[in-house]
């Protein structure tokens, strides 16, 4: 989990304007190339549309590849990198400069529940027994299966987002997950 | 005829097209059983209820399964490419699909080809697609989120994943988020921002702010907003104007809501399930009981 959270948060930004259509991309930064290589392979088997290009200069870490992925797919690539050992030294949005990803969250008390949102995703738990009451928001397809597979379960014995999930949406949820056990532990 | 447009979470759904139909508290489509919880079932089960209610014809939907990875939505976005224009549709109603700039292009190039354009309504996932890819005056409707609508409102994020805190901070300033995702052209026509009120606008004004009755327990629910959608999609296929279906739709669904006597654990199946008498009162209370020709 930290590797991926220091990844969403080290992230540098891309200075300059870009089009519409490159702002669902973002470029994985690898330590050689072929750690790039072995990534391309592993995603390319894995069915998802990525590129391998140069990255911009201002954020070349020692490697002159990059891989170019689709933004709401992030989270199951770093995911599936992390297993196989290659994870990336740095995940840099596609965009202009100043994007990053969410860090707020509102918390809402209902008496004997408590919710959580942070960005788009929402995460309630009912106080005492710490059952994870529901799941709402969103719009990615994992939504619904990651709702699906944790509501009624305990806090504690849920499978976390990150493991099932595979979008930025699922990653948010996850971000509400660790809120919400956090503030479950402190009451 | 209304077509719905979505996934289910089991990834061993095949891709399956034509009348879903309500049968013994789940859906059916082609002979498959999907049970109705939150995401596209819910919006297609309520749409169910209000199309029975009305006694017009029940919704088509496009479904696939899909958990996350896009490998569904992908051929579902491939399939669609050919298939809408073999199609006759008065209203396509878009929703939770693995957001790609490029698929929507795609679709939204297709449904310009066709004789006559359909209708067009977009929540989730297709939604971020949409602004995404700088598509979003496209739509006639949108159905975000008090957090969706922030991410409409900046011009620079590419996933609400991304929405700038001072967007993001104060949920009171609905209106303001509003006229920004209509001055960046990140707006469809017409807006239904469902939240602790719910807001109708149009081009930047407001229409109308619906918050009674207030549930406060339906915020935690998952598939209110699918609900809503649902009920609001089908409200416009049958005709009524887009203005005048969600305010409708935003009324039935509190009242729904208020029926279910709900708390936080309440799940989106126990509240669609008064949709059609929610939908007599308010039709009643608006004078609008018989052709319904009021709202049209």
């Amino acid at each position: 989990m930290k590797i991926l959270e220091s990844l969403f948060r080290k992230g540098k930004q891309k200075k300059g304007k870009v089009s519409s259509k490159e702002k669902d991309k973002a470029l994985l930064i690898f330590d050689n190339t072929s750690e790039v290589i072995r990534a391309e392979n592993i995603l390319r088997e894995k069915g998802y549309n990525i590129k391998v290009l140069g990255p911009p200069a201002h954020i070349r870490k020692g490697c002159d590849l990059a891989i170019e992925i689709p933004i709401v797919h992030s989270m199951g690539i770093l995911n599936i990198l992390d297993s196989h050992g290659l994870p990336p030294l740095e995940w840099v949005l596609s965009d202009e400069e100043g994007l990053k990803p969410v860090d707020l969250f509102h918390v809402k008390d209902f008496g004997n529940f408590l919710m959580v949102r942070a960005a788009n995703m929402k995460i309630t738990v009912h106080k005492s027994s710490q059952i994870i009451v529901n799941i709402s928001g969103g719009g990615c397809p994992d939504v619904p299966y990651l709702a699906a597979m944790l509501v009624g379960k305990r806090i504690n014995e849920a499978k976390e987002p990150r493991f099932i999930g595979h979008t930025l949406c699922g990653y948010a949820l996850q971000l509400a997950y660790d809120k919400i056990k956090e503030l479950c532990s402190q009451s | 005829m209304l077509a719905i447009i979505g996934t289910v979470p089991d990834e061993n759904f095949p891709l399956l097209f034509g009348i879903v139909y309500k049968k013994r508290g789940s859906l059916y489509l082609e002979e498959r059983e999907i049970s109705i919880q939150r995401g596209t079932p819910a919006l297609i089960a309520s749409a169910i209820e209000v199309m029975e209610f009305l006694e017009k014809p029940l919704p088509y939907a496009y479904l696939v399964g899909d958990t996350g990875e896009g490998h569904g939505s992908r051929r579902l976005y491939e399939f669609l490419v050919k298939d809408l224009r073999k199609k006759f549709f008065t209203t396509l109603a878009f929703h939770y699909l693995m957001p790609d700039a490029d698929w929507c292009n795609k679709i939204l190039l297709t449904l310009e080809e066709l004789a006559s354009r359909p209708l067009l309504i977009a929540d989730a996932g297709f939604m971020y697609a949409a602004k995404m890819s700088g598509n979003a005056p496209f739509f006639d409707l949108f159905t975000p989120d008090p957090g969706e609508l922030a991410f409409l409102a900046d011009e620079k994020a590419p996933h609400p994943f991304y929405t700038r805190g001072f967007l993001l901070q104060d949920e009171s300033n609905v209106e303001e988020l509003i006229k920004r995702a209509y001055e960046h052209e990140n707006s469809s026509k017409y807006l239904l921002v469902k939240g602790k009120a719910d807001y109708v606008a149009k081009e930047s004004n407001i229409l109308e702010i619906i918050s009674e009755p207030t549930v406060e327990a339906l915020e935690p629910i998952g598939g209110t907003g699918d609900a809503l959608t649902g009920i609001a999609s089908a409200l416009i296929d049958c005709g009524y104007r887009i203005d005048k279906s969600c305010v409708i739709a935003s009324k039935v669904l509190r009242i729904a809501g208020k029926l279910s006597n709900p708390d936080p654990y309440t799940q989106i199946g126990e509240i669609i399930k008064f949709i059609p008498q929610a939908l007599k009162e308010i039709l009643f209370l608006e004078g609008a009981t018989g052709d319904l020709k009021n709202f049209k």
